[in-house]
């Protein structure tokens, strides 16, 4: 082998990076912040008395979880026109990653309901308050804490999972490496590079749900 | 249904019975407590005294039968369970106190979100009702800073911050430490010194003696007797509720 390192492209195309960064950190935040909404009214709907919202949700995580990211990306960028509604490709990353980050959340965040005890939401009722409340006031806080962390590893995972909406050339970290690298080929320095910076972000965000778990789950437990 | 609910019993109970799927919990139940009265009610393990006090405050269903509390018919309605609700106030023997809200905020939500408390209303009722079970220093605190007495002790407050006019306490004290038996019991017994109307499932014989205007023996999900706390204690007339107390005393 006799590959000389140029990394001269990727030095002249940095800024362009790093604007690649802020765009894969722009449908990361998105992404996850519409799969915490999905997360949450999913699993209350899960929950519904009522068997076809039930079966819904349950169809919807099934659906998601069982395809391919890049199938329901294509899925949500071609499917959306026939209905009308016509995005630019980040918006539809958005929204295809907050679909798929929600059904995952769906999961979890389930799980954290279930294990609480139901003694807190006896005494809920107890005191008078309705369902909608007591879920809201005494099983969320507790319920999101009990799976903070598989959240969260859920969510650096919706991070790193962006690169696919490169596949729709939507703005982000992959799609920006792709396009220095048609130009130079230095395939490897640019993915080199790529790797080290997804890496960064994953630790940025890693301790931003730290902080936030400080201020929000940090009450003392037995 | 009581004609006028100032003056008929604050719970009534008629023909109560109660299945959890096939298993018949509570049969033909009949009970009536009056305002101001401390009903003890004790019997032995699965015996339904907390399936019995469940139903009242309708966290329990009945299958048959009528329940009347305040002259409020608690059908399976919202809006009777809701009104039943607001009357009647709820001890666990697991405390069930919110976890991540202070002790302070554990005592403040249901004033505000049920009754519609402004906040420094809630919480100046609450800081009394701390006072009261002599716990107002610990309103900062979270639960798990506690002590299991300290936070049964905030239960209750929790509960009367609701105002309600019947108490029900489900073995309030059997979760705790022998030497925390004592400053909870003698809340309860400041609680019914001032007139509360109150249902307590428990052991403490003592409690019960120095409290209750009647004691009621459960088994098998039916009442077997009801009687005075000295002569159910002298001369318990059930074989059941002496084999019960034959028991409860090589205990203690
Ligand atoms: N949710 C439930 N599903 C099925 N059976 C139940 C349920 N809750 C209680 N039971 C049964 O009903 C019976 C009465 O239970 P309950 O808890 O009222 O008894 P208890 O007198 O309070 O007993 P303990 O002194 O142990 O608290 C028991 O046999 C119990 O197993
Ligand atoms: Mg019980």
């Amino acid at each position: 082998m006799n590959y000389t390192l140029d990394f001269g492209p990727v030095v002249t195309g940095l800024p362009d990076l790093l604007k690649g960064c802020a765009g894969t950190l722009v449908l990361a935040v998105s992404g996850m912040v519409i799969a915490l909404v999905i997360g949450v009214v999913g699993v209350v709907l899960r929950e519904s008395p009522l068997r076809p919202l039930r079966w819904a949700v349950i169809a919807f995580v099934e659906l998601i979880r069982n395809t391919p990211f890049l199938v329901q990306i294509y899925f949500v960028f071609f499917a959306l026109p026939l209905i009308g509604i016509r995005l630019a490709p980040t918006p539809t990353a958005i929204i295809a990653l907050g679909l798929n980050g929600g059904a995952y959340a769906i999961e979890i965040i389930r799980g954290g309901v279930q294990s609480i005890h139901k003694g807190q939401v006896e005494a809920g009722f107890a005191l008078g308050l309705h369902k909608r409340d007591v879920f809201r006031f005494i099983v969320l806080r507790p319920a999101l804490r009990a799976v903070y962390p598989s959240l969260t590893g859920q969510f650096v995972m919706l991070t790193l999972t962006t690169s696919i909406a490169s596949a729709i050339a939507a703005y982000e970290l992959t799609s920006v490496a792709k396009l220095i690298e048609n130009e130079s080929f230095r395939s490897f320095e640019v993915y080199g590079t790529i790797t080290v910076l997804y890496f960064l972000m994953s630790w940025l965000m890693m301790r931003a749900f730290g902080l936030v778990s400080r201020r929000y789950f940090s009450y003392p437990v037995k | 249904m009581s004609p006028n609910p100032a003056t008929g019993p604050l719970i009534a109970m008629h023909g109560v019975d109660k299945w959890y799927g096939d298993f018949h919990a509570l049969k033909g139940v009949t009970l009536e407590v009056r305002r101001g009265e401390k009903i003890v009610l004790c019997g032995p393990s699965g015996s339904g005294k907390s399936t019995l006090i469940r139903c009242i405050n309708h966290l329990e269903t009945i299958q048959k039968g009528r329940i009347v509390v305040d002259g409020i018919a608690l059908d399976d309605s919202a809006r009777a369970v809701d009104a039943v609700r607001r009357e009647v106030g709820m001890v666990f023997q697991s405390f069930n106190l919110f976890p991540h809200m202070t002790v302070l905020e554990n005592c403040t939500l249901a004033p505000m979100r049920v009754r519609g408390t402004k906040k420094a209303e809630a919480e100046a009722i609450a800081r009394r009702y701390l006072e009261r079970v002599r716990i107002g220093e610990q309103a900062g605190k979270y639960p798990a800073q506690l002590s299991g007495g300290q936070q049964q002790r905030v239960a209750i407050a929790r509960a009367l911050c609701m105002e309600p006019k019947v108490m029900l306490f489900d073995e309030p004290t059997s979760a705790l430490d022998p030497e925390m038996v004592k400053e909870v019991l003698d809340t309860m017994i400041g609680l019914a010194r001032d007139g509360m109307t109150m249902v307590c499932v428990t052991h403490e014989m003592g409690f019960a003696r120095q409290v209750a205007d009647r004691v009621i023996f459960m088994a098998d999900g039916a009442i077997l007797e009801e009687a005075a706390p000295e002569a159910f204690f002298r001369s318990p007339q059930h074989p059941r509720a002496r084999t019960f107390l034959g028991e409860i005393l090589a205990h203690h």
